[in-house]
């Protein structure tokens, strides 16, 4: 994409292709010659660790569809007959639904890496808003996978998530009726969530190729934040990162593959494994876990409407940070106020998660509420005035004379 | 600096302060169900090296089939399954003959009508009762769950510190631990507390102080032939066992597989961070 295509192909099949169509040279440009910084640290590697969750999730994805069946009467069997006599089926079932369980894992710590290093700002706005609704779109393709087991927590969660588009004033009922395509959640809503859940993936691939577009213009952000100056502040892509990101996507895997073979329903929620009852409502509806602090503001708000309007806001604000934060400085290393409310932010993310998990009342619910106002306050009230009120540390003046300084520091 | 940390006391402070009647909460009046945690047991299937303990689960299987099986069904499991290696692992010719015991329905024939036969391996276990109406209507109008998944279908929450040490000691067995202390956990209601009629009192169940099933196990009820002792506690922990393969028949196979990848992973993740360390040898970074 940007950078030097400088590429000359030897084999002539070659010669004579690239000279009909340039993707050799594009693939070489993109993804072997691509100039990095060369001070990136192992936050950097859930790009391509992301990457690679997505394509599993395709893969594991589609040879599930081939067994499974999206009627409301069969579905939880034919999940049950890839758990038992399709040949791995519950390797593959396993890999799937844990696999969502860290592709929102990764997500959130990629997230957090580019809120920490300030890489929504200046010249990455369009990169920022990109991810987030890739983010936007993982969190429908997941609420939808989840809904296709067709058990209890599916049935239900999917009712409580469809309902919040009841809170619309006057056409709330009738869009709720329109999404169900009749008059409650069933099987005709179980076929278009198995159909947009087969979708939305592909949505997120393309929207994927942008963001990574959207990347190789002004290339890589890195931790001291300090733009690329020269091309000794940087390295090619290959061997360099791709040989980085094979390391840190291998130590991730440990992860899955522990999830996957030892603990595989440990995310999961055990009301699942009984069949969908529309007659009989569990005792708590929760969603999965990486939805838990969305749910948590939801419950926080005694209004419906005001409830649905701030779930959707405390997403949409994300997507308003680069305007937000103030501060010319880009990493937070440079930054000792805001690098303090970061870590605060993250405290109050996963607190809001513990109390998505936990029924709303009592204590419980005041505590989201004032996580809650401190969610927004964050983005709307700590990023401007920090920005302003902070004196960041002195800069140096090249990645090259960060990286030397440090590492003489540590000789 | 200093206005930093207090803005962070304050803030801890407010926090501790909501969050603090949320846990007075819990030795409220509302009691809260299970009245008692399920107990923990020691299983064979249990941690990385986990394996089903092939006579356990055969004895399992004859509590299932001979106490269980009158009101409750196992409909996703078929006969051929208790052939299983590594499961109840029966002979085939002990399989076909336990398939021949029960009468499945099958047809419809030349004639248009359905008709019973004996059972063949490659048929589902058939259920007790025709369909959920008839089970409830049989059962003072609380139909018997079919069990088959029951073992990943139940499970009583631990707690958030809990949660955390089960991640690293891989916990998963919930399940048979909530079915045995269940099995083995009716008893007569404390004085003072009442129960609806045709209910039983067990402080272990999930949803409520008592529930529709009666105590269905007795010492002595179910002769094994394998000299293992014939108690209640015993009976529930077969069972349990049982039920575990029935929901999770690849777990053995799962869990070693499992082994093999991680060691793979590791190897593989050590041998790239040595490519990786000598590809950077000669860049700062």
């Amino acid at each position: 994409m940007s950078g030097t295509s400088t590429y000359q192909p030897k084999n002539p099949v070659a010669k004579w292709f690239e000279a009909r169509l340039p993707i050799l040279g594009f693939a070489h440009s993109s993804f072997v010659a691509y100039p990095t910084p060369r001070n990136l640290n192992y936050w950097w590697n859930f790009g391509a660790i992301l990457t690679f969750m997505l394509v599993a999730q395709i893969v594991t994805g589609i040879i599930l569809a081939m067994h499974y069946t999206p009627n409301a009467d069969l579905a939880m069997n034919s999940v049950e007959s890839i758990m038992r006599d399709v040949n791995y089926g519950w390797l593959l079932r396993y890999l799937h639904s844990n696999g969502a369980s860290l592709f929102f894992f990764a997500v959130y710590v990629h997230i957090l890496r580019g809120m920490y290093y300030g890489s929504y700002k200046e010249p990455r706005e369009v990169l920022w808003i990109l991810g987030l609704i890739i983010f936007l779109l993982m969190i429908m393709t997941a609420f939808m996978g989840y809904v296709l087991p067709w058990g209890q927590m599916s049935f239900w969660g999917a009712t409580v998530i469809t309902n919040l588009f009841t809170a619309i004033p006057l056409v709330g009922n009738s869009i709720t009726t329109w999404l169900w395509g009749g008059f409650s959640v069933d099987n005709p809503t179980l076929n278009r969530f198995f159909s947009l859940h087969y979708l939305l993936p592909f949505m997120i691939a393309g929207v994927v190729g942008l963001h990574i577009w959207a990347l190789h213009i002004p290339g890589n952000g890195n931790p001291t934040g300090v733009d690329v100056k020269s091309s000794q502040d940087t390295v090619p892509f290959h061997p360099y990162y791709t040989i980085k990101d094979v390391f840190g996507l291998s130590v991730f895997l440990i992860l899955f593959a522990w999830l996957v073979f030892y603990v595989p329903n440990y995310l999961g929620e055990p009301d699942n494994y009984i069949a969908a009852n529309p007659l009989q409502t569990p005792a708590h509806i929760v969603p999965e876990w990486y939805l838990l602090p969305f749910y948590a503001i939801l419950r926080a708000i005694p209004n419906k409407l005001i409830g649905v309007i701030a779930l959707f806001s405390a997403i949409a604000v994300v997507a308003f940070v680069p305007w937000l934060d103030t501060s010319r400085v880009r990493s937070a290393t440079f930054r000792p106020i805001y690098r303090q409310f970061f870590w605060i932010f993250v405290a109050v993310g996963l607190g809001l998660g513990y109390l998505g998990s936990q029924p709303p009342e009592g204590g419980y619910v005041i505590a989201a509420r004032i996580l809650t106002v401190y969610y927004f306050a964050h983005f709307l009230i700590v990023l401007p005035l920090v920005g302003l009120l902070e004196r960041p540390k002195p800069l140096p003046s090249s990645i090259t004379e960060a990286v030397l300084a440090r590492n003489a520091a540590k000789a | 600096m200093i206005s930093m940390k207090l803005v962070a006391a304050l803030f801890a402070a407010a926090f501790s302060f909501a969050v603090a009647p949320a846990f007075a909460d819990e030795g409220g009046a509302l009691p809260s169900y299970p009245l008692k945690k399920p107990e923990l047991e020691k299983w064979s299937f249990a941690g990385p090296f986990g394996k089903f303990d092939t006579a356990q689960l055969q004895r399992g299987y004859q509590i299932y089939k001979e106490v269980c099986s009158n009101c409750h069904s196992i409909k996703y499991m078929t006969f051929r399954n208790l052939g299983q290696e590594g499961g109840p692992h029966f002979t085939p010719d002990q399989v076909v003959s336990l398939a021949a015991g029960y009468q499945v329905s099958d047809g419809p024939n030349d004639a248009g009508d359905m008709f019973q036969r004996p059972g063949k391996p490659s048929d589902h276990f058939p259920a007790p009762f025709p369909n959920v109406e008839a089970a409830a209507a049989a059962n003072g109008g609380a139909a018997p769950p079919d069990l088959s998944l029951m073992a990943k279908a139940r499970g009583v929450e631990r707690g958030l510190f809990w949660a955390i040490v089960d991640f690293f000691t891989q916990y998963q067995e919930g399940g048979p631990d909530y079915i045995h202390s269940l099995l083995t956990g009716f008893q007569d209601p404390p004085a003072g507390v009442t129960i609806p009629d045709g209910t039983y009192y067990n402080p272990y169940f999930m949803n409520a102080a008592s529930l529709h099933m009666p105590p269905p196990l007795k010492d002595d009820i179910v002769t094994y032939t394998d000299g293992t002792p014939q108690t209640v506690d015993q009976y529930a922990r077969d069972v349990a066992a049982f039920l575990m393969w029935t929901a999770e028949p690849h777990l053995v196979e799962r869990k070693r597989m499992g082994f093999e990848v991680i060691v793979f992973l590791v190897v593989f993740a050590g041998l790239m961070f040595l490519t990786k360390r000598k590809v950077w040898e000669k860049v700062a970074h």
